[in-house]
């Protein structure tokens, strides 16, 4: 299905074919092809770890392919690193502005090459020349004050000219417009498209749909470390990039029916207006016995909702009120003494103490819980490890082992085991089954369901909409940070949510 | 105004303020005698400042400065004294043993990724140890050069000498000057300071520069070195104990950002002079003990840290 159609613009500059790039066991990229032509700004989509970070570091020299070629007007090239890729033409402007915030606009444009008379910088000269570069940006700026002194958008469009100016045939921009507004966003899209006038060839990522059918002429979307299509965007709608994104094609399945419009219990747990700068405030009510699923794409506000319930980020205003008890949550040891429990997104970085023992990193949070000076004895801890381990069906050849020689599924379980040890009355996981081999997909989603049948309430961040379907009473969608729709009972359907992320009701293609 | 002037511009005034103020309790200090001891008291501190501020603005430091220079001495010492060697000679040799001794730290820090603090520590104890190993008794020099050199000088308006010592420091101070503002490697120096990551995407040559600006840092130290020697007319392993933090105090008190990526070597030249300016006062003054310049320093130092703090906390923004 992922034909590629000619491309707007004129010749190709920059081809990838069949690139492989692999780390330990997984294979990042598997045999991907992608071009980008002259003239025209090609986006690139996929969720996390859909391997658009690893294409992008190949595409740029940060990371050598395991297989493939990189063509640049047809020559094959080999990069050693973003430097070297640079001097081939290959301009990278990243998110985070890599410039010097220490140093003048002129400095940063002309570090490495500054014009030099009887071996002494020509300060005046760079001024000039400096001033000379960003009026063709459209940008009237003192040259001469320091890059931190200005906005992000500007440092970007600084960022922009210096790719340009040593590179000047490919751009790529990855995730330029994260911390930008509106505003900000259109002077950067201007440059942008004056660029493509030129005839650059610009690949552009970002996980902001919008933007990508405001600005770019053809799409290439990865999923699971394969090119799932590449197409030109005025044949598509936000419903089928989204759709492609996700890997749903039209054979929806049902939610099962068990769980539509089931009785639930009391509320359990209560959120009202709670948010922060960045983070429009919500309401949300969750009942004994319920799990509320959250789709959304990657960046439209997931995580940071998780982070505010569990305190790790704490609220400005609002309340929390548990079996109807107003309770503080603004840090997360408030939050464990509530009775929450969170597994993050990052397991290994945020979640499992490696070094750890299994049955160290299941005590961990009861201990926390009770203090320093009530420490469980050894036996009260290798029962409740046992209990847990054999309730979770964690494989593990001794639960004295360190738990990063685990599987990421028995992981999880120990992560789980941690809080149910704590005797939660609510539960936050976020991608529970991420980066997990697909049987163990099953299992925890069958721990979801059992634990909700047990009475508790459950928050469960996912982008698997065929598991978010399977375990919730009800699902929250969400789009730029805000709670956009929510769908319960025989409603929740892949389809529907899909719909919902892409902001669109099935309309007739263009 | 470009902020990282500010607390350049606070130095300038603190000093003329200081400067005015112990002029006022004794006249005598406003005379060209004092101005040109100042120089020449102050002058092995000045130099090996400069070569510190490099490595400060480069988001390092060097604790082996002061030991560099005692070293230096010895070495010096005993090529003229036991070896027999002219000092112009010996300084020749001191200077490339040095700046080489530098270039192996600069070395060890970038290709080994161990921090500058604890790579200089260790070029601390070696080069400390050297010269003990050397000699561990102080050796006299007696030279026709010695006596040469200290019998030159400029008479300043005033009766005031500038003696060949201080304009040594003066012409690198002029030097470092133009090296950081008006050189390419200059530039570079304040890229790593200000983000070694991006310095690399934008082609600066790290490695190369990493060890440059230490084998500046210790061959500075070695012309300090040179310049204490002829300063006493003697070499002792344990000269200049603790120059290292008295030059990083000079480098800071000059509105030179501890963590690096901004600063002036102007400034620490008027961080030096300050220095300089207690403890000239405390020995008008007769009654002070030596102690009060560190206390002194130490609250300057303190004073400083915070207004950095004050003036680099989220800076302000245009768009």
């Amino acid at each position: 299905m992922a034909e590629e159609m000619a491309a707007p613009g004129g010749r190709p500059v920059l081809e990838a074919q069949g690139i492989v790039k692999i780390f330990g066991q997984h294979r990042a990229l598997d045999g991907v092809d992608f071009t980008a032509h002259a003239g025209e700004v090609h986006a690139l989509l996929g969720e996390n770890g859909a391997g658009k970070s690893t294409l992008i570091k190949i595409l740029t020299g940060a990371y050598q392919p395991d297989e493939g070629e990189l063509r640049l007007d047809g020559t094959p090239i080999q990069l050693r690193n973003p430097l070297h890729g640079q001097s081939f033409g290959i301009g990278t402007v990243y998110q985070e502005v890599n410039l010097l915030p220490n140093r003048s606009v002129a400095e940063n444009l002309f570090l490495g090459r500054q014009p030099t008379r009887f071996g002494l910088v020509d300060r005046a000269g760079i001024v000039r020349r400096a001033r000379e570069l960003l009026a063709r940006y459209g940008l009237d700026i003192d040259v001469r004050a320091e890059l931190s002194e200005f906005s992000v958008a500007v440092q970007q469009i600084v960022a922009i000219a210096r790719a340009v100016e040593l590179s000047g045939k490919v751009l790529v921009l990855d995730e330029p417009t994260a911390s930008l507004d509106r505003n900000e966003v259109e002077r950067l899209f201007d440059v942008v498209r004056g660029l493509r006038a030129d005839g650059l060839a610009i690949i552009f990522i970002t996980h902001f749909l919008d933007q990508v059918f405001a600005l770019a002429d053809r799409v290439t979307i990865l999923r699971n470390g394969t090119r799932v299509a590449t197409q030109p965007l005025a044949a598509l709608n936000t419903t089928d990039v989204v759709r492609m994104m996700l890997g749903k094609d039209m054979a929806f399945e049902h939610h099962p029916s068990a769980l539509a419009g089931g009785p639930r219990g009391a509320v359990r747990v209560e959120f009202k207006g709670i948010g922060r700068k960045g983070m429009p405030p919500f309401d949300l009510a969750i009942h004994e016995g319920e799990v509320v699923g959250v789709a959304g794409l990657l960046g439209s506000g997931r995580t940071e909702v998780a982070r505010l319930m569990f305190g790790v980020d704490a609220a400005e205003g609002g309340e929390v009120r548990v079996d109807g008890e107003a309770v503080s949550v603004r840090n997360p040891a408030q939050a464990v003494a509530a009775g929450f429990g969170f597994c993050p997104e990052d397991r290994k970085l945020d979640g499992i103490f490696g070094d750890l023992s299994v049955r160290e990193n299941i005590i961990i949070a009861l201990q926390a819980k009770l203090g320093w000076f009530r420490a469980l004895n050894h036996e009260d801890q290798i029962e409740l490890a046992g209990r847990y381990a054999e309730a979770l069906d964690i494989r593990a050849a001794s639960h004295d082992m360190p738990v990063k020689l685990l599987s990421g599924g028995n992981q999880q379980k120990v992560i789980l085991a941690r809080w149910l040890a704590i005797d939660p009355t609510f539960l936050i996981l976020d991608e529970p089954t991420r980066g997990i081999d697909v049987g163990a997909h099953a299992e925890i989603v069958r721990t979801i369901n059992r634990l909700r049948e047990e009475g508790l309430a459950l928050f469960v961040i996912s982008s698997e909409l065929d598991e978010v379907v399977a375990y919730s009473n009800r699902v929250v969608v969400m789009r730029d940070r805000e709670m956009v729709a929510e769908l319960e009972g025989d409603a929740i359907a892949p389809e529907a949510i899909v719909e919902a992320i892409a902001g669109t009701t099935r309309e007739a293609r263009a | 105004m470009n902020r990282s002037l500010r607390p350049l511009l606070a130095t300038a005034l603190i000093f003329l303020f200081a400067y005015l103020m112990a002029v006022g309790q004794h006249p005598g200090m406003l005379s060209t005698r004092v101005v040109g001891n100042f120089l020449t008291d102050n002058a092995f501190l000045g130099i090996a400042a400069v070569g510190m501020t490099f490595v400060i603005l480069s988001g390092g430091i060097d604790l082996s400065v002061g030991a560099v220079i005692g070293f230096t001495t010895v070495l010096i010492a005993v090529l003229i004294m036991w070896v027999g060697l002219h000092p112009l000679a010996a300084f020749a040799v001191a200077l490339a043993v040095a700046a080489l001794f530098g270039a192996v730290m600069g070395a060890a820090i970038h290709y080994l990724r161990v921090p500058s603090f604890i790579v200089t520590l260790a070029g601390m104890f070696l080069a400390r140890g050297g010269a003990s190993v050397l000699s561990p008794d102080s050796i006299g020099i007696e030279h026709d050069f010695y006596t040469a050199v200290s019998r030159s000088y400029i008479l300043m308006p005033g009766g005031g000498r500038l003696t060949v010592i201080g304009m040594i420091m003066l012409a690198v101070f002029a030097l470092a000057i133009l090296l950081a503002h008006r050189t390419r490697f200059g530039s570079n120096i304040y890229a790593l300071g200000g983000s070694e990551t991006s310095a690399a995407l934008m082609g600066v040559p790290v490695a190369r520069t990493t060890i440059a600006i230490y084998a500046l840092s210790s061959a500075l130290a070695g012309l300090a070195g040179v310049v204490f020697s002829l300063y006493t007319s003697a070499g002792y392993s344990l000269n200049a104990l603790g120059v290292e933090l008295d030059a990083i105090a000079a480098v800071v008190i000059g509105g030179t950002l501890l963590t690096g990526g901004y600063g002036f070597v102007a400034g620490t030249f008027i961080g030096v002079m300050l220095q300089g300016l207690v403890q000239t006062y405390i020995v008008f003054d007769g009654t002070l003990s030596s102690w009060w310049t560190k206390i002194v320093v130490g609250v300057l130092l303190f004073m400083f840290i915070v207004l950095q703090r004050l003036v680099f906390r989220a800076g302000p923004r245009r768009t």
